[in-house]
């Protein structure tokens, strides 16, 4: 039987993991590399690495540590921030990334989602949605992590994205992120429910019961969380092991 | 051990030689015949389209060598379904090394995505590409076509319906799975052809 998936993301700047880690095992916490190859011992279904840098350097300084990354990972991995181009793509492809994660771009040039599909396959390509529940009730898109609201509707964009040929979503509730309270389960409901691609939940996952909560309820085909494994408030392997007891189908 | 993986269009070409690299191995990338039909073991990796996938097979005739080949060969994913009589994916003629057909999956249940995507479990294993790997291991898939069960099928899988997730006939073996991404258990089935 398919399995529900459990993604920890990694955020890196200038090839290291930011926003804190807290592995007493690691002999670097800073190394994304050795980081990653703890999780994907743990049991970790898949990797998101999301680069933050904001320099010049950045391409190279990326090619060069997804390039590490898939000599030393055995599990499928997502590489995702500031891409743009066919180049770029091709570039962490070549470097052995097995999907790339688009936002901003995508939204301000669809077309690149119907390229990028075509010339390296829907499955390679994750379309990365930041949504917030406003007043009115409604999900909205934000561009540029966050910051930038768009009048355009979460499931109308996620729709014609899947249509561009996006293989997957991934959906972030900043209603929900960093809050440890659960994931946005209706959103990500009515995206699973609608559209015939697989969703990632991302956002609010705090407790095992969230991840029960998102695979059920909210019908996610896997869930994205960050500081709650890093800083070790939740064990890949505890937090598999509770998911198969209470009958979701899952890797251990 | 001189291991050969065939250059053509396809995306995980890296992620296989890396893989070897992880358990010590090596191999060499190339669509040379020469440098193919010479290697001990050929591995056949595939993520594409299976008609493009064809078409660049047949411009450099590959398509003609690697049905010839007599060391065992192993195709990963589109590479297995290239190696079968016949695919629904823009109604291509295949390789015909397996006779088995590779179709689309179809389905009415909004719970179960095309494509596949992700681990699910293998078993009903036969022959020593699985030796050491525990029936219901985990594999990681990612395909909207699969190949049906027939004569040569060595292991299966479930989504949708009961499929061949392994064939295997004479020399040629294919999995859907991708082993190069399958943790611990892909890397004992990359040891295993490697040791046949």
């Amino acid at each position: 039987m398919l399995t529900k998936r459990i993604i920890p993301c990694l955020d890196i700047k200038d090839g290291r993991t930011v926003k804190g880690v807290n592995f007493a095992e690691l002999r670097d916490a800073g190394d994304p590399i050795e980081l990653a190859a703890l999780y994907a011992l743990q049991g970790a279904d898949e990797l998101v690495f999301l680069d933050i840098t904001a320099t010049v350097e950045k391409r190279k300084t990326l090619s060069e540590l997804v390039n590490k990354i898939a000599h030393k990972i055995n599990i499928p991995f997502t590489v995702g921030g500031g891409i743009k181009t066919e180049e770029d793509v091709s570039i962490l492809l070549q470097n052995g990334a097995d999907k790339i994660s688009i936002n901003t771009a995508a939204y301000m040039d669809p077309t690149i989602i119907k390229s990028f599909a075509k010339n390296f396959g829907s499955q390679c390509v994750v379309l990365a949605i930041d949504t917030k529940c406003e007043a009115d009730g409604h999900w909205y898109v934000y561009l540029n992590g966050g910051r930038q609201k768009t009048d355009t509707l979460t499931t109308e964009w996620a729709k014609k994205a899947v249509d561009l040929g996006a293989g997957e979503i991934l959906l972030t509730s900043m209603n929900h992120d960093g809050t440890k309270q659960g994931f946005a389960l209706d959103i990500t409901a009515t995206l699973s429910s609608t559209l015939p691609v697989p969703i990632i939940a991302s956002g609010g996952g705090g407790e095992s019961a969230h991840f029960y909560d998102v695979f059920t309820t909210g019908k996610a085909d896997a869930a994205l969380a960050a500081s709650i494994f890093h800083y070790k408030e939740l064990a890949i392997p505890d937090l598999k092991q509770y998911l198969n007891n209470k009958g979701i189908p899952i890797r251990l | 051990m001189n291991t050969v993986i065939i250059q053509y269009n396809a995306g995980n070409i890296q992620s296989v030689l890396y893989a070897l690299e992880r358990i010590g191995m090596t191999a060499v990338v190339t669509d040379d015949p020469t440098l193919i039909q010479s290697a001990d073991k050929v591995i056949f990796p595939g993520v594409g389209e299976a008609s493009t996938a064809m078409q660049y097979l047949k411009e450099r005739n590959l398509d003609v060598l690697i049905p010839q080949l007599k060391q065992p060969v192993l195709g990963i994913c589109l590479g297995m379904q290239l190696m079968c009589s016949h695919s629904e994916e823009n109604d291509t003629p295949c390789l015909g090394i397996f006779n088995e057909q590779v179709r689309k999956f179809t389905t009415t249940a909004p719970a179960l995505k095309i494509p596949q995507m992700g681990w699910n479990t293998i078993c009903d294993f036969k022959t020593d590409l699985f030796t050491s790997v525990p029936e219901n291991s985990f594999a990681y898939f990612v395909h909207g076509y699969y190949a049906a069960i027939g004569v040569n099928t060595i292991a299966k899988t479930d989504y949708i319906l009961t499929y061949s997730a392994a064939l295997q006939k004479d020399n040629f073996y294919g999995v859907q799975f991708h082993p190069e991404k399958s943790a611990l258990v892909g890397e004992q089935i990359i040891k295993n052809f490697i040791a046949l």
